[in-house]
């Protein structure tokens, strides 16, 4: 059964390492949902956020693998129930002058931002876990979306909860 | 301190890893390094190709458990390359190969013989690096011997900007290694041990079956004293021939597609099988749903990726095979497993390799069967691709580690004539002997002038079927004889060799044979006998393709 799954992986900041990680995804024929990559707070280190769809076998396999390149420092699985994670989108959408009031409700609703205003279009900021995004993505359809650019899933594992 | 060129850096560097021999062959990118290589103190040997330099360094770097190092210019020289990394990387060789590249300021501009070689190369080496800075050599260079030959080994390629070997530098080689995502080294799991040990003295009909991994640990003597406490047959893959001597009664010999009935009725049969750095690739396992349907999986390997990727292991034991071994004998019982072992000795007493020796023509096998009585199995056996290599797998009796030679897992036609040169560099007293088919033959024949040139004295015996025989096999058995670009006309290989100044002999009467094989491993210098044998035999017993590895055709 294939799942969802979250790995949150440390690497080196070499240049290539991107090539090298999705390469090597992609010739193993692992899906890859979504890929993020950002600095750490240790300038030697990025952190790639790497959402997939796999069963347990070939997770492991995923998580096997990456861990032989050399410029993988960790891997960690991230548990979906114990996460804080995001999705950032920008979406235009068509937007006669008619429709304003509607659509600006709906941003509000969704605890979006309108980030740009014309004539008949408007520039939506979301951000929220995936699972809003693709809400708020199924209403706004109905206006017409002109184009959508989102970010994929960036996600951090809960503080401890101490005793 | 004073400063030096990068190419002085390089020279020092491999001076410091060891290096006794080079593999290269110059061009524009290289030639500062050359330059220094004129007079440097270890061996640079010129082959007529690069992919001959990559493979004589692989046959170096296999057959003597040391590091092969390689060289080539930029763009078609790096790309060159390539058949030969991806050759050494399937079977886990260690290797360091060096191209140079474009000068850095050229670099992405598709300059003049300017190939993205990291790129390339990416997914055929177990790492790779484009060196931007001549202060970062000496360290990538400590790294890349390093990483070649720790945990599992594997190719490690440099890519290297002309620009750089001309900058200059202080020379410092790295004390120490600092390589936050690699860790080679694992503790043996205590628990998984007595887990381990627990299955097998319990089980009832366990196999061993050892690879590549046994052979580059050095597991050897360990996994005899291993086998002949428990009483555990010892089954051995393509790679893992030598690992454990064939003419030990526990013995049961290569398995798969054409291995031998018995090797592959054990694992069929068994209940457990105890992985010896074996990856379980599908010519050994034919399909996998009914792969040794009975039997647990005690899986040691040094690369935790092996683990469950094809067959689901029970028990993982993560660690060189070697100190495994090591850690499993004290907790295994001498125990009597009588029973199986007398099913054993019958499968194999009942299915020995065989073929019919009727006609006037000379078998192949029969070549391969002389060759071991002659060397008493002794030769270092570098194969080329085909029936040729797998015949040298069933008809020569090996007993120690390191003397078969084989691409097995990328199948590389061409490899054997430059590996078995590669060879004899670093096996001096030993017989080298190149089994070759006459197509494999002719992909690298060029490599002959480099064995003239250092007077290697190889032997190297063609099993001249005139056809691609592997194919045609397939062709016959499964095309209805449609012999589709398999069937070849060759040019005179003994007077190609004689043109090459190599001594040379063609065999066509069987009744010939044992005397001029005997003439050419007396002879003191390289040989290449031209034995016409017949063309239509077969590479039997047989597992078709997507068929279960019981059910093997012929033999
Ligand atoms: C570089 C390369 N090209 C093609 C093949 C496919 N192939 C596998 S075996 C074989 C025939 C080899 O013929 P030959 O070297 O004459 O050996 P024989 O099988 O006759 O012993 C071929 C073409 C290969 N393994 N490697």
């Amino acid at each position: 059964m294939k799942h969802k799954h979250i790995l949150s992986v440390t690497v080196a900041n070499h240049p290539g390492v991107l090539t090298r990680i999705s390469g090597l995804l992609s010739r193993r024929n692992f899906n890859i949902d979504s890929l993020n990559v950002g600095e750490t707070d240790n300038p030697d280190y990025s952190r790639m956020t790497i959402e997939l769809s796999a069963d347990d076998r070939t997770l492991e396999q995923v998580k096997k693998q990456l861990d032989k390149l050399i410029e993988v420092i960790e891997i960690i699985e991230l548990d979906k129930s114990n996460i804080v994670d995001r999705d950032l989108a920008l979406i235009r959408v068509d937007c006669p002058k008619e429709n304003r009031s509607e659509i600006i409700q709906i941003v509000d609703t969704f605890r979006a931002k309108v980030v740009d205003l014309s004539k008949d279009s408007i520039m939506i900021e979301a951000t929220g876990t995936e699972y809003k995004i693709e809400g708020l993505i199924e209403i706004l359809k109905e206006f017409g979306i002109r184009d959508i650019v989102r970010t994929g899933i960036v996600a951090l594992n809960r503080g401890q909860v101490t005793d | 301190m004073a400063k030096i060129s990068g190419a002085e850096i390089f020279i020092e560097s491999l001076k410091k890893e060891n290096v006794e021999v080079l593999f290269g062959y110059p061009g524009g990118a290289v030639i500062p390094i050359y330059d220094k290589l004129y007079d440097a103190p270890f061996k640079n040997v010129l082959t007529r190709h690069e992919q001959g330099a990559i493979h004589a360094a692989d046959g170096y770097a296999r057959s003597t458990g040391k590091v092969g190092v390689c060289i080539s210019t930029s763009g078609p020289g790096a790309t060159n390359l390539v058949t030969g990394l991806a050759t050494a990387y399937m079977d886990s060789v260690p290797m360091v190969a060096f191209s140079g590249q474009v000068s850095s300021s050229l670099l992405g501009k598709d300059a003049f013989q300017e190939a993205d070689v990291r790129g390339i190369t990416m997914p055929i080496t177990k790492h790779n690096y484009l060196v931007t800075d001549v202060k970062d050599l000496a360290r990538i260079i400590k790294e890349a011997f390093y990483i070649a030959s720790s945990g599992r080994p594997g190719p490690v390629l440099i890519d290297l900007p002309v620009d750089i070997t001309k900058e200059l530098a202080e020379f410092e080689y790295p004390e120490s290694i600092d390589l936050p995502g690699y860790n080679p080294e694992y503790n043996i799991d205590k628990d998984k041990l007595s887990e381990a040990a627990e299955l097998i003295n319990s089980s009832k009909k366990a196999v061993i079956f050892a690879g590549g991994g046994a052979i580059s640990s050095g597991a050897g003597n360990v996994l005899e004293a291993f086998a002949k406490k428990s009483r555990i047959p010892v089954i051995t893959s393509l790679m893992g021939l030598g690992a454990f001597p064939e003419d030990n009664e526990l013995s049961l010999g290569m398995p798969g597609m054409h291995g031998c009935r018995s090797a592959n009725y054990a694992l069929t049969e068994s209940d457990l099988i105890i992985a010896v750095g074996v990856r379980f690739d599908d010519r050994v396992t034919g399909k996998l749903d009914t792969f040794a349907p009975n039997a647990k999986v005690i899986h040691i390997d040094i690369d935790p990726a092996e683990i469950s990727k094809n067959v689901d292991a029970l028990i993982p034991l993560i660690g060189d095979a070697k100190e495994v071994l090591e850690g499993l004998s004290p907790l295994i019982k001498e125990s009597k497993k009588e029973a199986w072992i007398t099913q054993i000795c019958e499968w194999k007493t009942n299915n020995p390799y065989k073929y019919d020796d009727d006609s006037n023509e000379i078998k192949p096998q029969y070549v391969i069967e002389e060759l071991n009585r002659l060397t008493d199995g002794k030769a270092v056996i570098v194969t080329e691709v085909g029936q040729n290599q797998m015949w040298a797998a069933q008809y020569y009796n090996y007993s120690v580690p390191r003397n078969f030679l084989s691409s097995g897992g990328l199948g590389t036609m061409g490899y054997g004539l430059p590996a078995a040169l590669g060879a004899q560099l670093g096996r001096k007293d030993d017989v080298v002997i190149d089994i070759s088919g006459d197509g494999s033959f002719q992909m690298n024949v060029q490599e002959l002038a480099t064995i003239k040139n250092y007077n290697l004295p190889v032997k190297i015996i063609i099993l001249n079927n005139s056809s691609l025989g592997m194919v045609r096999q397939w062709q016959e058995l499964f095309f209805e004889k449609r012999y589709s670009s398999t069937i070849l006309e060759n040019p005179d290989f003994v007077k190609l060799a004689e043109a090459y100044g190599i001594y040379a002999a063609r065999i066509e009467d069987a009744k010939e044979l044992s005397k001029a094989l005997e003439d050419a491993l007396n002879h003191d210098g390289p040989v290449l006998m031209d034995i016409k044998v017949a063309q239509e035999e077969n590479v039997f017993p047989m597992v078709p393709a997507g068929k279960g590895i019981q059910e093997m055709i012929g033999g």
